[in-house]
């Protein structure tokens, strides 16, 4: 039995050991992790909580991200709860093996402390990692504070052990803002986190040796289509669930999650959509400027970046005269990633809102809410003359001469 | 553990058997020889992995499998971490009594060929062993990537043609030596590591269960033939190992806790080098007057190898 860990109603928590007291509080079974900024406090927490009899549980340190995540399908395909955490070139490492989890259908908990990729090396906070994975047949979840680390990551074990899920799910918070900034944060109690993630019913257990089971099979042309067609409908059938579990949440905890967030949206004429810590940045920046200038502004979140809610997302923003969508990756010779998908879900509405791009914060590069406001007022400018009034891709913060592309042809 | 003792190979051929013989390796593959034998040597259950390599994709094509035990695969390189993983879920639900058979005694074996185990697996598979977990990690030394077309890689031996390390008019082939991939797992301080070869199949039983039966990281290189592309008859398989342990090339023996080496097999009659080397394709091009020079340094290399060997048995250090 785990030794008692004292927890008080209120605690200051940093993004890192809000997540690591959900995977203590889970009880997860197996760890297996390598160290890599800023991620690292999370699985280092669980290895103290091991070491100190707080978890039933065992901490492997392995010589490499593709080894933890290679060990946390060993140990999840044999049937117990398993998460780890990483960030940027660990992810990156990663990568091939995050296929690998995922279709094999293994609810492995990644918490993901989102960091820019190199060259150049760069530990500081960006998405670049977040979008590698977009295609990985991953759940994605996005915490845009420390309390929401904890309690998505408590959602994710939920979420990935429903046998009508069978996913694996990420929990994204951003780097050092997230990470490394101590909030006030309100755990449960562990019986109550404990009842509400509930014990692992495992499926296809490669240690119940009544029933041998075959893991990464091969498929070629006859079948390898229909199996990643059905991992497809494994995360689309899952936004239901995911919805579940987080209205299961809010009668536990008053704490209401959807997969995407709407802030002062009723009557919203300009609008930022983002992710992550930028999010609130946005809220800030909207709301000072319906006092100070009486503009409309509100701002969409995506909390659940995959399966992407590309229906939710539209209706959000329908009525809204001009939309900038915020790109925390480098696009690398296209729009912004993000853009794309929010931009394809508004063109299938009668409105069509103006949709312009902008590239900021990477690397850790500040996103102020000055910077915020330049945005909301632009896009005034564009729902006032009625069309896009710049170039439809900007960077924004970007030290230097202006950047830009693209401009539109209605107007 | 439970021990299952073959007495003959009539036997052998016709006991229990959770490697079905439906799969797609060649006629004439040592492969499936190698893993019958392990699986065959204990009673106990089995979490078997494999890297991918001529094994994987030959027992494991959906819908099928030949592997009546639990069986997984991830990639290339990480079949010791693979098992390794399940190994420690297996400790943890253990304790927690979360098993359906709490009580079943259970064995991790990771298989790879040379490919995965010398080259691009070693990190993984040094990692696995450096964390001491209870497995056994087996080799199936072909010598050559043979499952994507035979290209050279760290276990080639020199003078050995591959695709990727061509006899020419200007090449003999492979240049380099090849690895020593049992004195390195030795130096991981593994406590038994060894190499084997399917000709002297009891002298394997025993060794695999030996392995097996050791508790921690154990490692065991095997020579398996590749008739495809070492180039013999299919029906020659058992006759090149017999070639291979008698020339010496191929010696077996296994080290105890890094220093403790035993030589499992000394030879009659030691045979040429040039006995193993001309029944096989892949080293016709030597016997050409100008790289009689190369198959020399084979020998002298198998001559001072071997007599390393018996020096260590003797010092026991």
């Amino acid at each position: 039995m785990a030794v008692k860990y004292d927890l008080n109603e209120r605690e200051v928590w940093d993004g890192n050991f809000a997540a690591s007291q959900a995977l203590r509080q889970a009880q997860v079974d197996v760890v297996v992790a390598y160290p890599i900024t800023p991620s690292t406090p999370i699985v280092e927490n669980y290895g103290s909580y091991v070491a100190n009899g707080y978890i039933d549980g065992e901490f492997v340190m392995v010589e490499s991200e593709h080894a933890a995540m290679s060990g946390c399908i060993g140990a999840s395909a044999s049937g117990g709860r398993v998460s780890t955490a990483t960030s940027s070139q660990g992810f990156a490492l990663m990568a091939e093996v995050l296929y690998q989890a995922s279709g094999m259908r293994l609810p492995i908990v990644l918490n993901v402390v989102n960091r820019a990729l190199a060259s150049p090396l760069n530990v500081r906070g960006d998405h670049a990692d977040m979008y590698l994975g977009r295609d990985s047949g991953w759940i994605q979840m996005g915490a845009f504070n420390a309390q929401e680390a904890y309690d998505l990551a408590l959602c994710a074990f939920k979420i990935a052990e429903n046998h009508d899920v069978r996913l694996p799910v990420m929990v994204h918070q951003d780097g050092f803002i997230t990470s490394h900034t101590a909030q006030n944060v309100y755990p449960l109690t562990d019986e109550a986190a404990y009842n509400f993630v509930g014990d692992i019913v495992p499926v296809d257990d490669m240690l119940d040796f009544s029933r041998p089971v075959t893991y990464g099979a091969q498929t070629e042309e006859d079948w390898h289509f229909e199996h990643k067609a059905k991992q497809h409908k494994a995360l689309m059938d899952s936004r239901p669930i995911i919805d579940e579990v987080y209205a299961e949440f809010e009668k536990l905890t008053g704490r209401k999650y959807n997969r995407v967030e709407s802030y002062d949206m009723e009557d919203a004429e300009v609008v930022i959509v983002g992710l992550g810590t930028t999010v609130e940045t946005a809220r800030v920046a909207a709301k000072e400027l319906r006092e100070e200038k009486g503009i409309k502004a509100g701002v969409v979140a995506i909390r659940c970046f995959r399966p992407f809610p590309f229906d939710q997302v539209r209706d959000a923003l329908e009525g809204a005269k001009a939309v900038a969508v915020t790109d925390r990756s480098s696009p690398g010779g296209a729009m912004g990633a993000f853009y794309n998908e929010v931009a394809a879900a508004l063109y299938t509405t009668e409105s069509r809102p103006l949709v312009t791009n902008f590239i900021y914060g990477l690397g850790g590069r500040d996103f102020s809410i000055e910077e915020a406001k330049r945005i909301f007022i632009e896009q005034k400018a564009h729902a006032d003359a009625g069309h896009i009034t710049t170039d439809i891709q900007q960077f924004s913060g970007l030290r230097g001469p202006h950047l830009g592309y693209f401009q539109t042809k209605r107007g | 553990m439970a021990i299952t003792s073959i007495k003959n190979l009539k036997e052998f051929s016709t006991n229990n058997d959770r490697f079905e013989g439906a799969h797609t390796l060649c006629p004439g593959c040592a492969h499936s020889m190698i893993v019958r034998e392990l699986m065959n040597c204990t009673d106990d259950n089995l979490v078997i992995s494999a890297n991918t390599g001529c094994l994987e994709v030959s027992t494991a094509v959906y819908p099928f499998t030949s592997w009546d035990t639990s069986w997984i695969h991830i990639g290339f390189e990480n079949a010791a971490t693979a098992v390794t993983g399940s190994e420690v879920m297996h400790k943890v639900r253990k304790k927690k009594g979360t098993l359906k058979d709490n009580d079943a005694p259970v064995k991790f074996v990771a298989f790879g060929g040379d490919g995965s185990t010398f080259d691009i697996g070693f990190q993984w598979l040094s990692g696995a062993m450096e964390r001491g977990h209870d497995f056994t990690y087996i080799c199936l030394d072909n010598e050559n990537y043979a499952n994507t077309g035979g290209q050279r890689s760290s276990a080639t031996p020199i003078g050995a043609t591959t695709s990727t390390a061509q006899a020419g008019t200007h090449s003999y082939g492979k240049k380099e030596k090849k690895k020593d991939i049992v004195s390195i797992m030795a130096a991981h301080g593994s406590p038994y590591v060894a190499q084997l070869s399917p000709n002297k199949w009891k002298m394997m039983a025993k060794g695999f269960q030996k392995a097996l039966e050791t508790e921690g990281p154990c490692f065991i290189n095997t020579v398996s033939p590749c008739c495809t592309e070492w180039k013999f008859d299919p029906k020659d398989t058992i006759a090149i190992t017999d070639l291979a342990t008698d020339s010496l090339i191929f010696p077996m023996y296994e080290i105890i806790d890094g220093h403790e080496l035993n030589i499992l097999y000394r030879p009659k009659n030691i045979l040429k080098v040039e006995d193993y080397l001309g029944a096989q394709g892949r080293y016709k091009h030597l016997f050409k007057p100008e790289y009689k020079h190369i198959i020399e340094k084979i020998q002298s290399d198998i001559d001072a190898d071997w007599a390393r060997l018996q020096r260590r048995e003797e010092a026991r250090v």
